[in-house]
């Protein structure tokens, strides 16, 4: 009877809570920063063996997940710290007023655009890009009006469940702003199919599910640092690419302050930030002493670096969002 | 009612109250918050439009493409009927998931269909969108219209095809002055009952609908809820799918709807005209397709599923043991709600409250379960954490879904018991919970445990309500496989599918076997 | 001549044998217990059952392989002669095209067959509009107008009461006397059989008779008929 009691419990709590204490860190993140093949456990592992703590990551989900989670937590929350929140839903995490500011230097990054915010640090970055295989699509779209012409075929993810998604619609925006409705009216029948996240739709484009999938211009070093293959690369756009920041930032309500600080400050080191490349296939957002893989040199670089800062995404992503779903609802 | 039987009158009052609670209280909620939501965007008409046309078109191609099997199957005998018919019932306790990620196996890119056709140097099939939609519903609702139109072809007299064959009417006679009429008065309300079932079928819209051009009103709410927390707007689209469904029901009512329970299905009848060698081959042919069709994606999940076990992770068996126990509290809860109000609805026979209550158990039909959990979800927000309730409210909500279920198979039966042992019961002054336990329950227990097995299937293959409420570790397995699907893991998705397949099928075997076993006849 | 050449048919446990022949024209009785084998026979000659052995032979055609539509032949069973989402005059129509695609001149008929059978200006009714008696006239009408040689009646009218019965098989008897064709009916009734059939076959435990004259078998019945009769 204790057995399928305690299988019960195991079965139906959503996360068991642990004691709070000093040398106990809990942090949420998304699911594939966790994983086992993601950057997570090294990051746990090194860190645990300079901090004399523990470290607890929990696969929470996207920036809308966590926040969901942090709110109906409340004042109760285990979490001390959050990575992995995508910048252009900053200004709504700011809003929630649940994190504290960071303890860091600003503008030690190395990014093609500043960076400065009083409560988040940018531990990686990316452009998004449109990806295609080399010997299937031997001349690619060079631009979005050049995409719309085209007939090549395009999976993308829905901006309200995706960061990446989020990304392509600011890029539109931040690249065509007016023009962006028309754009997406001229892009709607090159769209095969929407997906709720990333991994549906790389997934079916790996199936040739269709000519091009929308992800980061770093994801063909992942198909050559890994499988070998140089099949994919990245569509260059001669609008620029847009430029996605993912955040972390400590919780007003973490009761190991100096502990999660110190964890953020880890984070930006450079064995965290060497390792980032390859495992979370982002660019890391200060360049580590030993520099990254060779492969990321072979990678495209944007003509231009686009971004929109938090409140400015904040503001335009509803518009953004309807013009999105009426363009592609004929 | 005599006093004795108050404890019973209590508790079907009590019952009634929590459905009514269920179903209206929750709209009404709904109702209250979606005043003061915002203007319906053109991808809203865009759902309401796609919801109309998919259950449309499934609902068109089901009856369609289910007569000459119905047809086959009435005029045939052969071995292994049996086994057909009873296969054709099978979609009831098949989680939806499990079907789609069979049809999947078949007809998606890298299905069979698609190598076959690259073989010869044709395109992949694309399976996301309307057509994909429309597929999986005609998968699931051809195996219902043929026993649905089966039902009608059994029901004409044999005489009357004796008569026919004396007038010397050839099969295209027959079809023109027997079998039309027939299909005239049994292919709407099959229609209707399939274009309900359309109208709030969640999981596919969720799974094979192709993001925003292909979503469904249901969908819409899932969207409003998880993606933009948009309680306002997520209310406005379910009061939207409560009048969709709403009005369709009502159609229903007024036109007579076929069961689908009785059986009978063993009989075949005599048919003189159907003996030629085309006729012969056409049924051969209808029986053949109609089961490769549905057969092909159950033998995928079995291939891939037996493949796959070994990928097989922890989260898999902790959304399995969650599922269980969901699917054993919601049958529980299903059979103790719809006991309760059975007995009233045969206590007050047919003064004016009987068919009224009877009329409720049969509401939440309309009700979709997605309103029913964002009405839920509205009313308990403001007070706990809705993800530490996900799995009891998905409990709940599956029992309100299977009560038109368990009330069919139940209400009967009961009536039955009542007219043959009541007076019996009554001079031996058996009477309130005495006479439930000694005489009604050892009676009721084979409908009892087919009802309890429908419930049981039904809750664990449900993914709906659950996708709404569930925070990113807890899940059911649909929930779980889901997920396995979306991050592409097909091989442990495969093995998932398998599992709840095998624990669906078995919840229904068990309960179904233990009210057989023992039963007196 | 209907001819029928060492028919047997087996069922379970039950055998029908039948050897014999009866002229054309000839208005022909069928009696025997019930459960002897009366329906069976008739449904034998009719082409609803095959028989194991034997052939059925129509003016020395074989007809035992034809489907029933396609025998000489125009039976009415004991009930369900009428198609009840049909009209009257839709029921008799079938006589004439399975498909009810009629012609003028084919309505004309409809109607005439109508009027013989007393129903002039009822064919536009359903036959759950029509009395039991109006029922069994429209059915009769039918048979009227397929005109076929052999008419095999298998008590289609048992459920009237006993005046209406006696006024139907006066009309079948005006129809076959018209058209010539030949009857066969199945009765319970010896006086129905005298009244209608000069000739009589009994059936009796699966065995078919060869007819005789229907007053001398009444005056001198065999065992089996006494014993039925009572």
């Amino acid at each position: 009877m204790r057995g399928f009691l305690l299988v019960l419990i195991w079965a139906l709590s959503p996360g068991i809570t642990l004691a709070h204490e000093d040398h106990h860190l809990t942090v949420y993140t998304y699911g594939s920063f966790a994983s086992e093949w993601g950057p997570g456990p090294r990051i746990q592992a090194a860190f645990e063996a300079t901090c004399e703590c523990e470290l607890e990551l929990v696969a929470v989900g996207g920036t809308d997940d966590i926040l969901k989670r942090l709110a109906s937590e409340g004042e109760d929350s285990p979490a001390d710290v959050v990575v992995g929140i995508n910048a252009d839903r900053a200004a709504i995490a700011e809003a929630a007023q649940i994190f504290a500011p960071h303890r860091l230097l600003q503008g030690r990054y190395d990014m093609p655009l500043g960076w400065h915010h009083a409560l988040f640090v940018p531990i990686d970055w990316g452009y998004v890009s449109f990806i295609y295989d080399k010997p299937r699509t031997p001349s690619p779209p060079s631009s979005f009006r050049d995409l719309a012409a085209s007939e090549a075929t395009i999976l993308i993810q829905d901006p309200r469940s995706s960061a990446a998604g989020l990304a392509l619609l600011l890029w539109v925006k931040a690249a065509y702003g007016d023009e962006s409705e028309e754009i997406w009216r001229d892009l709607a029948d090159n769209i095969v199919e929407v997906t709720e996240g990333w991994s549906a739709s790389y997934g079916q484009f790996l199936e040739g599910g269709a000519d091009m999938v929308l992800s980061y211009t770093t994801s063909p070093a992942y198909h050559v640092l890994v499988e070998g293959d140089r099949s994919k690369a990245a569509a260059q756009f001669d609008e620029g690419h847009y430029m996605q920041i993912e955040l972390a930032g400590v919780l007003t309500t973490s009761n190991s302050t100096d502990l999660a600080h110190d964890f953020v400050e880890f984070l930006m080191s450079d064995q965290v930030q060497a390792l980032l490349p390859e495992s979370n296939w982002m660019y890391p957002a200060r360049m580590p002493e030993g520099g990254i893989p060779e492969e990321f040199g072979n990678l495209i670089s944007p003509s231009r670096a686009l971004f929109l800062n938090p409140s400015t995404a904040e503001s335009l992503r509803e518009e953004a969002l309807r013009e999105w779903l009426a363009a592609i609802n004929p | 009612m005599a006093g004795r039987d108050q404890s019973l009158t209590v508790s079907g009052v009590l019952a009634a109250s929590l459905i009514l609670i269920l179903t209206f209280g929750t709209l009404a909620a709904v109702g209250w918050r979606a005043e003061g939501a915002g203007q319906l965007g053109p991808a809203d008409f865009a759902a309401i439009r796609f919801t109309l046309w998919q259950s449309f078109l499934s609902a068109t191609i089901s009856t369609i493409l289910a007569v000459p099997v119905a047809r086959a199957l009435a005029r045939r005998r052969f071995p292994g009927r049996g086994l057909v018919i009873t296969l054709l019932g099978a979609p009831f306790i098949l989680p939806v998931i499990v079907a789609i990620f069979g049809l999947l196996a078949i007809f998606g890119r890298t299905g069979v269909l698609s190598e076959i056709s690259r073989a010869f140097g044709g395109e992949a099939l694309n399976i996301y969108g309307l057509h994909g939609v429309v597929l999986a519903h005609v998968f699931f609702n051809i195996p219902l219209a043929t026993r649905l139109i089966l039902q009608g072809w059994l029901a004409i007299p044999a005489e009357r095809f004796r008569l026919a064959a004396s007038l010397g009417f050839r099969g295209r006679d027959i079809a023109r002055q027997l079998e039309w009429p027939m299909l005239r008065e049994v292919l709407p309300g099959a229609w209707l009952v399939i274009f309900l079932i359309c109208l709030t079928s969640f999981a596919v819209a969720l799974t094979l609908g192709g993001g925003p051009r292909a979503t469904t009103v249901e969908l819409a709410i899932y969207q409003a809820f998880r993606f933009d927390f948009d309680l306002g707007k997520a209310a406005l689209l379910a009061l939207i799918q409560f009048g969709i469904g709403g009005t369709a029901a009502l159609f229903a009512l007024r036109i007579a709807l076929p069961q689908t329970a009785g059986g009978g299905f063993d009989r075949t009848v005599e048919r003189w005209d159907a003996r030629g060698r085309l006729s012969r081959w056409t049924d051969v042919l209808a029986i053949g397709l109609a089961m490769i069709f549905l057969l092909s994606p159950l033998t995928a999940v079995f291939a891939e599923g037996l493949r796959g076990i070994p990928d097989l992770g922890a989260p898999v068996f902790r959304a399995a043991v969650a599922s269980v126990l969901v699917a054993l509290a919601s049958t529980a809860l299903a059979l103790l709600l719809s006991l309760s109000l059975a007995h009233l609805i045969v206590a007050m026979g047919h003064r004016r409250g009987g068919p009224l209550l009877e009329a409720l158990g049969y509401l939440s039909i309309a009700a979709s379960p997605l309103v029913v959990g964002t009405g839920l979800f509205i009313l308990i927000f403001p007070f706990v954490s809705p993800d530490y309730l996900a799995l009891p409210v998905t409990a709940l909500v599956n029992a309100t879904m299977s009560l038109p279920f368990v009330l069919r198979s139940l209400v009967p039966a009961l009536r039955e018991v009542e007219s043959r042992y009541g007076t019996l019961s009554e001079s031996l002054g058996l009477g309130g919970w005495r006479r439930f336990r000694i005489v009604t329950l050892p009676r009721l227990r084979r409908p009892l445990g087919f009802a309890a097995g429908l419930t049981a299937a039904l809750s664990m293959g449900d993914l709906g309500v659950i996708a709404l409420f569930a925070g990113p570790e807890q899940a059911t397995l649909p929930l779980q496989l889901y997920r396995l699907m979306g991050a592409y893991r097909m091989e442990e998705a495969a093995a998932a599918a398998l599992l709840l397949l095998a624990l669906s099928v078995a919840l229904f075997w068990i309960f179904d076997r233990g009210g057989r076993a023992d039963a007196d006849a | 001549m209907l001819t029928l050449e060492s028919l047997s048919l087996t069922q379970g446990d039950f055998t029908l044998t039948a050897d014999l022949s009866v002229e054309a024209g000839a208005r022909v009785a069928i009696v025997g217990p019930s459960g002897g084998g009366k329906t069976t026979f008739l449904s034998l000659i009719g082409g609803f059952l095959q028989p194991d052995r034997g052939c059925i032979l129509w003016q020395g055609r074989d007809i035992s392989r034809l489907s029933p539509g396609d025998r000489p032949i125009s039976m009415l069973f004991q009930d369900n002669n009428l198609f009840p989402h049909l009209t009257a005059a839709q029921n008799v129509g079938l006589g004439l095209k399975p498909s009810l695609k009629l012609s003028p001149e084919e309505q004309d008929r409809v109607d005439d067959a109508l009027t013989r059978v007393g129903l002039a200006g009822l064919g536009g009714r359903k036959p759950a509009q029509l009395s039991g008696g109006q029922q069994g006239r429209v059915a009769l009408a039918r048979v009227l107008l397929r005109a076929k040689p052999l008419v095999l009646l298998d008590e289609p009218f048992a459920a009237l009461g006993p005046a209406l019965k006696v006024e139907m098989l006066d009309l079948v008897k005006e129809l076959v006397e018209s058209s010539g064709a030949t009857l066969l009916m199945i009765t319970h009734d010896p006086r129905d059989a005298e009244r209608i059939a000069q000739q009589t076959i009994l059936v009796n435990d699966g065995a078919v008779s060869a007819p005789v004259d229907t007053a001398t078998l009444l005056r001198d019945p065999p065992d089996a008929l006494r014993d039925y009769l009572g």
